[in-house]
């Protein structure tokens, strides 16, 4: 466990808050250019797990379980989205045999 | 403490009810649930709480008062919900069982004392309303309301948790008071992260109350989920979104105002241009409630700009107004819809001199909406400007009075149709039910009205 710690560290940690910074931004800008739901869905997904990476990275650079124990909570609800997401998108194609997110212009924006 | 317990078991019971068809029961039992519930949210009623479970819940003054008006708001909403959910389809203790556990989520929302328990709380609140919105499965409006409501919550919540990360990455805790101690002990070395952090907070926290620039899912998701639904998110859960922010803000960040309110500033001048001169175009009276929430998302933000020891009050006293008003205006256009089947302002013409008492009870909430002395929403708005001319902030009160007038067109449109035009449709089936809710939200508001003080010094 504590060689374990010293590899996190060996990285300084502002490379961490980089990397998160660059997934997160990956994650915002195909939620906002892709078309396509599943897709949109993943991109969400990443930006979570950009915030996992982060979480992981601050708690070990201070010593502190807690950040941590945060990653197991956003696992959690983020399988419980996939779980409702992926059941909405379902419906979604029962019901317009199309998964593009252009369909949906019944509304207006 | 126990009020969480009981509404956590609630649902799970409810479940059990529909597994053994005992679908009469629900209502009754979902409806004492909830007022047990509310009786030992008031036996917790204590000035002197200490946060509970190591620092993760506090239920305080504040707690107690929010649970205490979205427990109400919901009874409210379920005495609606008579025959309704049956129409959609058989399966209706699920229905039910989902409310309730958004509510647990809004329950753990107001009481929060830890990051943690924000994020969670907004979460079990978010996914539940996720399966509300889509729950006419065949109507492709309801369908569209849901899979926008997931994405955008989804992604809000992206941002509200990268937030978190920052400012715990900063100050080295999630918990409330840590923050505090971390801002306030060395406000000279408060680390960048934690500005940036404070500001993806305020954007995921903008997002799930719906202020301007990120509202745009609030109409198409408010207009495409069921009526009944509509009203539970436009009242409870924009109660619990503000009672969460504003919890969250005056517990932490209360010492760098300068730094965020100017941010809230403009996002609060943005929501109510946006959200009154968008009411004002459109034809559908559903439609016009969804901009005209986002308005009084404008409203409740100044609590949090000019943030004091008064600001809790103020939210709780126009919240509940806000509610109680939104709660007979939906009721009302279920009733209409059901007749008609439409929802623009046409299918109101001349419901006065067919059913005089719900044209009454809704001339109250429209007046109240509109801010007209004598309903509560007039104390509502009194106490949010007022406490924003204390902090000298003139030129945004007289925008928000401005915006004030401006609603008053939209919402008397709907008065107009009932008085003043005329219709050969007959008369409006209005179940004793609907009935007994209509009255008892037009005594509140105008009880609140007359005597404000009932409830502006609970906090």
């Amino acid at each position: 466990m504590e060689s374990f710690t010293n590899a996190i560290q060996s990285v300084p940690l502002n490379h961490y808050i980089l990397l998160s910074a660059i997934i997160f931004t990956i994650g915002v800008i195909g939620v906002l250019l892709r078309r396509n739901a599943i897709i949109i869905f993943m991109s969400v997904e990443l930006m979570l797990n950009a915030v996992n990476l982060l979480l992981t990275a601050f708690s070990v650079y201070r010593g502190d379980a807690a950040g941590q124990v945060f990653v197991f909570f956003i696992m959690a609800l983020a399988a419980a989205e996939v779980a409702i997401g992926l059941a909405i998108i379902v419906m979604i194609y029962r019901n317009t045999n199309s998964l593009d997110i252009n369909v949906l212009n019944r509304l207006k924006w | 403490m126990t009020t969480l317990i009981i509404l956590s078991v609630l649902p799970l019971l409810l479940l059990y009810l529909g597994l053994f068809k005992a679908n009469k029961t629900l209502l009754p039992v979902s409806v004492i649930g909830l007022l047990v519930g509310l009786g030992f949210a008031f036996a917790e009623w204590n000035a002197n709480a200490q946060p509970i479970f190591s620092g993760m819940m506090l239920f305080d003054r504040f707690s107690v008062a929010f649970s205490s008006i979205t427990i109400l708001s919901t009874v409210l909403i379920l005495l609606l919900s008579k025959g309704y959910f049956e129409k959609i389809s058989s399966h209706v203790a699920e229905y039910y069982a989902i409310i309730l556990f958004a509510l647990a989520g809004i329950i753990v929302m107001v009481s929060f004392h830890n990051m943690v328990m924000l994020f969670i709380g907004i979460e079990i609140m978010s996914v539940s309303l996720y399966i509300l919105a889509g729950i006419r499965k065949n109507d492709f409006a309801s369908n569209e309301a849901a899979l926008k409501y997931f994405l955008m919550g989804a992604f809000s919540t992206g941002f509200l948790l990268f937030g978190i990360t920052l400012i715990y990455g900063a100050s080295g805790s999630f918990n409330l008071e840590a923050i505090r101690n971390y801002v306030v002990e060395s406000p000279r070395e408060i680390s960048p992260l934690f500005y940036t952090g404070l500001l993806l907070v305020i954007v995921g926290m903008c997002f799930k109350v719906g202020a301007a620039p990120f509202h745009f899912w609030t109409p198409d998701v408010y207009e495409g989920a069921p009526t009944l639904i509509t009203t539970f998110m436009s009242t409870v859960v924009k109660t619990a979104g503000f009672a969460a922010f504003l919890r969250l803000f005056s517990a932490c960040f209360a010492t760098l105002s300068d730094f965020w309110a100017p941010v809230l500033l403009i996002i609060t001048v943005l929501t109510l241009f946006i959200g009154n001169i968008t009411a004002l175009y459109q034809q559908s009276f559903k439609r016009m409630l969804a901009f005209s929430s986002i308005s009084h998302a404008g409203y409740l933000l100044f609590a949090i700009v000019a943030l004091g020891s008064a600001s809790a009050s103020s939210v709780f006293v126009y919240a509940s107004a806000y509610s109680v008003a939104s709660i007979i205006a939906f009721a009302a256009l279920i009733l209409v819809h059901r007749q008609s089947g439409s929802d623009s302002f046409d299918s109101f013409n001349g419901l006065a001199s067919k059913n005089p008492f719900l044209a009454f009870t809704l001339t109250v909430a429209m007046l109240s909406l509109a801010g007209i002395p004598l309903t509560a929403g007039f104390v509502g708005k009194f106490f949010m400007f007022s406490e924003a001319l204390n902090k000298y902030q003139i030129w945004l009160v007289v925008l928000a009075v401005v915006n004030a007038i401006i609603s008053i067109f939209y919402y008397f449109r709907v008065i107009i149709a009932m008085y003043f035009r005329t219709t050969d449709r007959g008369e409006v089936a209005v179940p004793a039910y609907y009935t007994f809710v209509l009255g008892l939200s037009a005594i509140i508001t105008i009880v609140i009205g007359v005597y404000p003080a009932l409830i502006s010094d609970l906090i």
